[in-house]
C-alpha cells in the first residue's frame, strides 16, 4: 500500500463519495414509498423470538406463525393509535433455543428498534433475555416459559400468557394423587430450567400429599438413551414416572420404558404434549399424560376460529403456543390503543393493566405479570391423538365472564375493546 | 437440589439381581454399537496414526440414510429382514464412499504434513459433515416408521429383546469377521505391514493409498451399519448424533489401545458397561449427591484414567516412535 499514495488516496476518495452519494440517496426512497398510501403513517416494528431452527423449531415456528397471523389481522383491521394509522411489522428472530443466543437475539431486537417482544419459547431463554429488555425498557410477553424464575425478577417488563410451572407440577401431581391415585413415583427431569423447574414444583407437592419419591433421576435435552435410568427406575417399581421435559426425549424415554417392561404410567409437562411426541414414540405414546397450561385449544373461546384460520394460512395444525404468541401481540396492541403511543416508556404500565378477551380465554395479569388464573388441562393419548381429560384452574375465576369475551375473540383485532370492563 | 433425604434408606434395593443383569444387557448392547464405531477410529489411527474425529459423523450419515431408506420403503410391505439389508446396504455404499472421497480430498493431501493439520482438517471434515446433514435432513428428529415388533424374553428377570439380541450378536459376527480378515486375507496383512511401516510396505510391493483407501471404505461402512443399529435402536436420529457417538467411541479405541482392533472392541464393550452401570448406581451409592446425568463425565473420567495411567491402553503395546 505504501508504494502507492495516490491510489490509497483515491480508494479513500472514491470510498467516502459513494459513502456521501448513499447517504444523499438513502432517505428519499423511503418517504416516496410511503407517501402515496397514508401520510401519517406509523410503523411499529414487534419482535418475536423462539427456536427456529433445532430440535424445537417445530414448535417455535408455530409461535412466530402465531405472531405473524396477529399482525397481519392487526393491519388488515386498520388499527389507528392516537388518530394515526399504525402499520405493524414483525421481526422475527431465532434463539435456537440456547439461552447465549437468546441474549444475542435480545439485543438484536432491541437494536432493531422493537416496541415490543413475544418471546422467548424457551424458560431458558426468556430468562436470560428478560434483563436486556428489561434494561431496554421494552415490555415482553413470553407465550410458553413457565419456569417461575421468569418473573420473579423484579422487571416490569416480563408477562407471560401461560400458567406458570409453580401452578402447573402442582397440578399435575394432585391429578396423580386425585385421579391417578398414585402412591409412589419416580421422578426425571432433563437438567433444564424448564423440566427441572417443573419436577421441582412436582416434587414438593407430591410429597406434601404423601405421595413417595422413589428415586429422582436427571438426564440432559440432548440425550435418546435412557435405558439405564430406567432401569434403575424399574427396580424401586413406582406406580407412575413424572418426566420434566420436552418431546425430543420423552417419546424415546416412553419407548424404552415399553421395551423394559416397565408397566408405571407416564406424565409429563406442556413441553410433550405435542404432535411430534406421538409421531417420535409411535405405539408406545399409547396412555401417556401430560398437562398444558390452557384450556384445550377447541375450548378456548376463540379456539375455534383461530384453528381454522390458522390452518388456511399455514396450510398445518396449530402446534402448541400459535394462539398465545397471537394473543400477546393482541395485548400489547391493545395497551398501545389505550395508552395512545407505540412508545413502550407509555405503553408498558398499560400491558399491565390488560384486560382482554383473547383466543385463549380472559387475559389479565398479577402484579408479577403472571396470567391471572391461568387454566391447566391434562391430556392422555388415546388411539394416537391427545384427548383433554381434566381442565384445573388454579384458583376461582375471579370474574371475566366467558360471553363477554369470546364475543371479541371471534373478530380479535377490530374490537379488542369490547373485552374491556 | 440434592440431598440424601431424597432417597429412603431402603435395604440394598440396587442389588437386586434381575436389576443388575438388565443394567449389564443395557451395557453390553450400548458398548457392541461403540466398539464397531470405535473400530473405524482405530483402524486408521493404526495405519495412518491419524484421529479422523469425522468417522462419529459419518456414523450419523449411515443412521439418516438407512432412516430414510427405511421411511421412503415402509409402505412397501416388504418383510422387514429385506427392509433392514437394504437399508443396510444402501447406508454402507454411501458411507464407503463418503469416506474413501473424505480421504481422497480431505486427508491424502496432508499425509506428509504436520500432525496437527490432519487432525484440523478432520474436525472441519466433521463439521462439514454435521451442517450438510442439517441441510438435507433438517435439524428436526426424526423418527423411525414402526417396523419390527418389539418381542422379549426374559433372563435372570431381565428384559431381552429380540432387537437386542440382535444388535449385539451382529455387532460381534462383524468383530469377529474382521480380526480374521485382518489375520488371514491378503488386503489384511497389506493393512498390517502399512501399520508397521508404510514405507518400508510400499517397497515391498504394497500399493500404500490403496491399503489406506481400503481402511477408510471399510471403517465408514461398519460405521454404516452401527448408524442402523442405533436408529432401530433409539427409534429416532438426528444430525447431531454423531457427535457424541464419536467422542464415546474414541475414547473406547483409547481405552483399549488405539491401533489395536481387538481393543476397540473390548474398550467399546467395557466402555458401554462401565456407563450403563455407573448412571444406574451412582445415585443410590453416593446417596443421591451425584446423578445419572453425571454419565458422559465416567466415559471422559475413563479416558483421562487411561491417558494418565495406561496411555497405551488396556491391549495396546508401545510400538515406538511411529505409532
Amino acid at each position: 500500500m505504501h508504494k502507492h499514495p495516490i491510489r490509497t488516496a483515491a480508494v479513500a476518495l472514491t470510498a467516502a463519495l459513494l459513502v456521501a452519494a448513499c447517504g444523499q440517496d438513502a432517505p428519499p426512497p423511503a418517504p416516496k414509498a410511503e407517501a402515496p398510501k397514508a401520510p401519517e403513517m406509523l410503523t411499529v416494528k414487534i419482535g418475536s423470538a423462539s427456536p427456529l431452527t433445532g430440535p424445537q423449531a417445530h414448535i417455535g415456528i408455530d409461535i412466530r406463525n402465531g405472531v405473524q397471523l396477529a399482525i397481519e389481522d392487526a393491519n388488515a383491521a386498520n388499527v389507528e393509535i392516537a388518530g394515526k394509522k399504525v402499520k405493524f411489522e414483525m421481526v422475527a428472530e431465532d434463539d435456537e433455543a440456547n439461552p447465549t443466543k437468546a441474549t444475542t437475539v435480545a439485543q438484536k431486537l432491541v437494536d432493531a428498534k422493537v416496541a415490543a417482544v413475544i418471546g422467548h419459547f424457551n424458560s431458558g431463554a426468556s430468562i436470560p433475555a428478560s434483563k436486556i429488555y428489561s434494561d431496554a425498557g421494552i415490555p415482553q410477553i413470553s407465550p410458553s416459559s413457565t419456569n417461575p424464575k421468569y418473573t420473579e425478577q423484579g422487571f416490569k417488563t416480563t408477562f407471560r400468557v401461560v400458567a406458570h410451572d409453580g401452578q402447573q407440577g402442582p397440578t399435575l401431581a394432585r391429578f396423580a394423587a386425585k385421579t391417578l391415585q398414585a402412591k409412589s413415583v419416580a421422578i426425571i427431569d432433563d437438567s433444564t430450567a424448564y423440566g427441572q423447574g417443573l419436577a421441582d414444583n412436582f416434587e414438593a407437592t407430591a410429597k406434601s400429599l404423601g405421595i413417595k419419591v422413589l428415586a429422582r433421576e436427571h438426564t440432559t435435552d440432548k440425550d435418546t438413551d435412557f435405558k439405564a435410568i430406567l432401569t434403575k427406575i424399574k427396580g424401586k417399581k413406582p406406580d407412575l414416572i413424572m418426566f420434566g421435559g420436552i418431546d425430543p426425549q420423552a417419546a424415546p424415554m416412553i419407548k424404552q420404558m415399553k421395551d423394559l417392561g416397565i408397566k408405571a404410567k407416564f406424565i409429563g409437562g406442556d413441553g410433550m404434549q405435542t404432535p411430534n411426541f406421538i409421531k417420535l414414540a409411535g405405539d408406545a405414546a399409547e396412555g401417556a399424560m401430560a398437562s398444558i397450561p390452557g384450556l384445550p385449544k377447541d375450548q378456548m373461546p376463540g379456539g375455534k376460529t383461530f384453528l381454522e384460520k390458522y390452518k388456511a394460512k399455514f396450510n398445518q395444525e396449530v402446534e402448541l403456543f400459535a394462539p398465545m404468541g397471537y394473543d400477546a401481540v393482541m395485548v400489547f396492541i391493545d395497551a398501545m390503543k389505550r395508552a395512545g403511543s407505540a412508545d413502550p416508556a407509555k405503553f408498558l404500565p398499560e400491558v399491565g393493566k390488560t384486560s382482554y378477551g383473547g383466543v385463549i380465554g380472559p387475559i389479565a395479569f398479577d402484579d408479577k405479570g403472571d396470567l391471572k388464573n391461568g387454566p391447566i388441562t391434562i391430556y392422555v393419548v388415546k388411539g394416537g391423538k391427545w384427548e383433554a381429560l381434566e381442565t384445573v384452574k388454579p384458583e376461582a375465576a375471579a370474574g371475566a365472564a366467558p360471553a363477554a369475551a369470546a364475543a371479541p375473540a371471534a373478530a380479535p383485532a377490530p374490537a379488542p375493546e369490547a373485552a374491556k370492563k | 437440589m440434592t440431598t440424601g433425604q431424597r432417597h429412603p434408606r431402603v435395604p440394598l434395593p440396587y442389588l437386586a439381581m434381575d436389576i443388575f443383569a438388565q443394567q449389564l444387557i443395557n451395557g453390553l448392547v450400548l458398548g457392541s454399537i461403540y466398539a464397531l464405531v470405535a473400530l473405524g477410529y482405530t483402524m486408521v489411527y493404526g495405519i495412518l496414526g491419524l484421529i479422523n474425529f469425522a468417522h462419529g459423523d459419518i456414523t450419523m450419515v449411515g443412521a439418516l440414510v438407512s432412516l430414510t431408506i427405511l421411511q421412503a420403503l415402509a409402505a412397501a410391505g416388504l418383510p422387514a429382514p429385506v427392509l433392514l439389508v437394504i437399508a443396510g446396504g444402501g447406508a454402507m455404499i454411501v458411507c464407503a464412499a463418503l469416506g474413501l472421497s473424505i480421504e481422497r480430498v480431505a486427508y491424502r493431501p496432508l499425509r506428509r504434513a504436520p500432525r496437527l493439520a490432519p487432525l484440523i482438517t478432520a474436525i472441519g471434515v466433521s463439521i462439514l459433515l454435521q451442517y450438510s446433514a442439517a441441510l438435507i435432513w433438517g435439524k428436526q428428529y426424526i423418527a423411525m416408521p414402526k417396523l419390527l415388533e418389539p418381542a422379549a424374553i426374559e433372563i435372570a428377570g431381565a428384559q431381552l429383546t429380540t432387537l437386542q439380541m440382535t444388535i449385539f450378536l451382529l455387532a460381534c459376527a462383524i468383530m469377529a469377521a474382521l480380526l480374521w480378515f485382518i489375520k488371514v486375507s491378503r488386503m489384511g496383512r497389506a493393512m498390517r505391514a502399512t501399520e508397521q511401516n508404510p514405507d518400508v510396505a510400499g517397497l515391498m510391493g504394497v500399493n500404500t493409498n490403496t491399503v489406506i483407501a481400503f481402511t477408510f471404505v471399510l471403517g465408514s461402512a461398519i460405521g454404516a451399519i452401527a448408524g442402523l443399529m442405533i436408529i432401530l435402536y433409539y427409534g429416532i436420529g438426528h444430525y447431531f448424533m454423531g457427535f457424541m457417538l464419536g467422542l464415546k467411541a474414541f475414547t473406547a479405541a483409547v481405552l483399549g489401545g488405539i491401533g489395536n482392533v481387538g481393543g476397540a472392541v473390548l474398550g467399546g464393550l467395557l466402555l458401554g458397561v462401565i456407563e450403563s452401570l455407573a448412571s444406574g448406581y451412582i445415585g443410590d451409592l453416593s446417596g443421591g449427591v451425584l446423578g445419572s446425568n453425571y454419565r458422559d463425565i465416567f466415559a471422559f473420567l475413563v479416558l483421562v484414567l487411561v491417558l494418565v495411567l495406561r496411555p497405551s491402553g488396556l491391549l495396546g503395546q508401545h510400538s515406538g516412535d511411529r505409532a
